[in-house]
């Protein structure tokens, strides 16, 4: 069962008369949003998506559109404080492999 | 040709040879080598003790360790003008990920510049990006060393990196490899074809224990708050006192490992899908399980639950940033969302402590 969480893939969208099929969506998706059906790209699975921003960027069509943003809370809370867009750069050492995005 | 690490001058006395930088003065180089006539290092495939220890450092945060490695060109095995060109980022727990995955290969690895970050937050922040890639390709003069124009990139790298974009600016045909680079050699035996379980991100018991330790780490001042609230709670001071504070102090600071621990955990089984709940869920269950064995009266419970359930929450809430599949707009809704109520159940639990040491309840 993948995990899912809140307002998965809202941002994500697909303009499907640009589509050419390609399959880059669905390379480098990590979570399998993507299916190739009758030579087009289709969303499969928006609740699986956290808007990483993979497929838009890697779309040579410009086909796809999404809203990338780091689904973290602190770096939310560290933007609030700052009266910044979410940020990771809190400088206490966090910008790890460990704790990040 | 290969040179040995102790015969290059680098702080002695300088001779006819070449000098070391001291960032490639690791003993994870294991040697240089000259290829069109440039010195390249060659790293070793194998992780040591020492890669190991700093991994795990890494994962408690242990010390500021800086853990960069020098971005640019290196070699595994002997690479030559066929070989293929892995790309990393300069943050020594991805770039040690993929040397070590390429054991028995003769590969080369271009590590870019991503500040120390790791690929996928790199690429989320766009270091690990497009702009970085096609200048690190050109500063290393990498069209010189191959005669192909192909790439591996790391799967995760794509939130950053425009393939397309790559190829048509620096002629470098990128092609996705697997999320991890333990898949490198499957998907080199399967005809460099990735399978669904190759592409997709996991989130297993595993992985989300392995991001827990830092998340342990940096929840510690729980334990000095859970101390100040029970010796608070307890008095006065004298007989009674210790009887009073400990299963309070208990019920609160066990909130630590719960939220920290046992949260990553459970994660699949805890009800809802907002992390600040679920985490509220096993702070409720907690604090009242040890709160009624603690022999805690009625108000100094209800005090437990209600300070304990914000702090699991928010522990839990910080796990997003740990997670694999979670996206902001949820995040910030979390967050907006879980504030006052936090703040609220925590005021209240302070004064329903008050009230059950004032009118003894």
């Amino acid at each position: 069962m993948p995990l899912t969480y809140l307002k998965n893939g809202e941002t994500l969208s697909l303009d499907a008369s640009r589509c050419t099929g390609c399959g880059s969506c669905i390379d480098v998706c990590p979570h399998a949003v993507f299916v190739l059906e009758g030579g087009k790209a289709s969303v499969a699975g928006r609740g699986r998506c956290m808007e990483c921003g993979a497929c838009a960027r890697n779309c040579p069509a410009g086909a796809l559109s999404v809203v990338a943003g780091v689904g973290c809370a602190a770096a939310i809370i560290v933007g609030k404080l700052r009266g910044t867009a979410p940020t990771c750069e809190c400088g206490c050492g966090a910008e790890k492999e460990t704790r990040c995005c | 040709m290969n040179l040995d690490l102790k015969s290059a001058s680098g702080s002695g006395p300088r001779q006819a040879g070449f000098a070391v930088l001291p960032e490639l003065r690791k003993p994870w180089v294991a040697r240089f080598t000259v290829k069109g006539g440039r010195t390249i290092p060659v790293v070793r495939s194998r992780l040591s003790p020492a890669d190991r220890l700093g991994s795990l450092r890494m994962r408690w945060d242990i010390g500021r360790m800086d853990y960069r490695v020098l971005p640019g060109l290196y070699a595994v095995g002997d690479p030559g003008r066929g070989s293929d060109v892995f790309v990393s980022a300069n943050y020594k727990m991805s770039f040690d990920a993929l040397r070590s995955s390429l054991d028995g290969l003769d590969a080369w690895i271009l590590v870019l510049d991503t500040k120390g970050i790791n690929v996928w937050c790199a690429a989320g922040k766009g270091s690990f990006g497009t702009e970085e890639l096609v200048s690190r390709i050109a500063i290393t003069k990498l069209a010189l060393m191959v005669d192909h124009r192909r790439l591996v990139l790391p799967q995760l790298g794509a939130s950053g990196v425009a393939g397309f974009e790559v190829a048509r600016r620096s002629g470098f045909h990128v092609e996705w490899g697997p999320v991890r680079a333990a898949d490198i050699e499957a998907w080199l035996a399967a005809g460099r074809k990735k399978d669904d379980a190759m592409r997709e991100v996991r989130f297993g018991l595993r992985d989300r224990l392995a991001v827990a330790p830092v998340e342990l780490v940096h929840g510690w001042p729980i334990l000095p708050a859970a101390l100040a609230l029970a010796a608070v709670h307890a008095l006065p001071a004298g007989s009674g006192w210790l009887s009073r504070a400990l299963p309070m102090f208990l019920a609160l600071a066990g909130t630590w490992p719960v939220g920290a621990l046992a949260f990553p955990v459970l994660l699949p089984w805890l009800p809802t899908r907002s992390f600040a709940a679920k985490g509220a869920v096993l702070g409720l269950l907690w604090s009242l399980g040890a709160g009624i064995l603690g022999g805690l009266p009625v108000l100094g419970l209800a005090a437990a639950v209600l300070v304990a359930m914000p702090a699991t929450a928010f522990l839990a809430m910080n796990f997003t940033g740990s997670s694999t599949f979670t996206c902001q707009p949820g995040a910030l809704l979390e967050v907006e969302k879980g504030f006052w109520p936090m703040v609220v159940s925590l005021a209240t639990g302070i004064a329903s402590g008050a009230a059950s040491r004032l009118f003894g309840i």
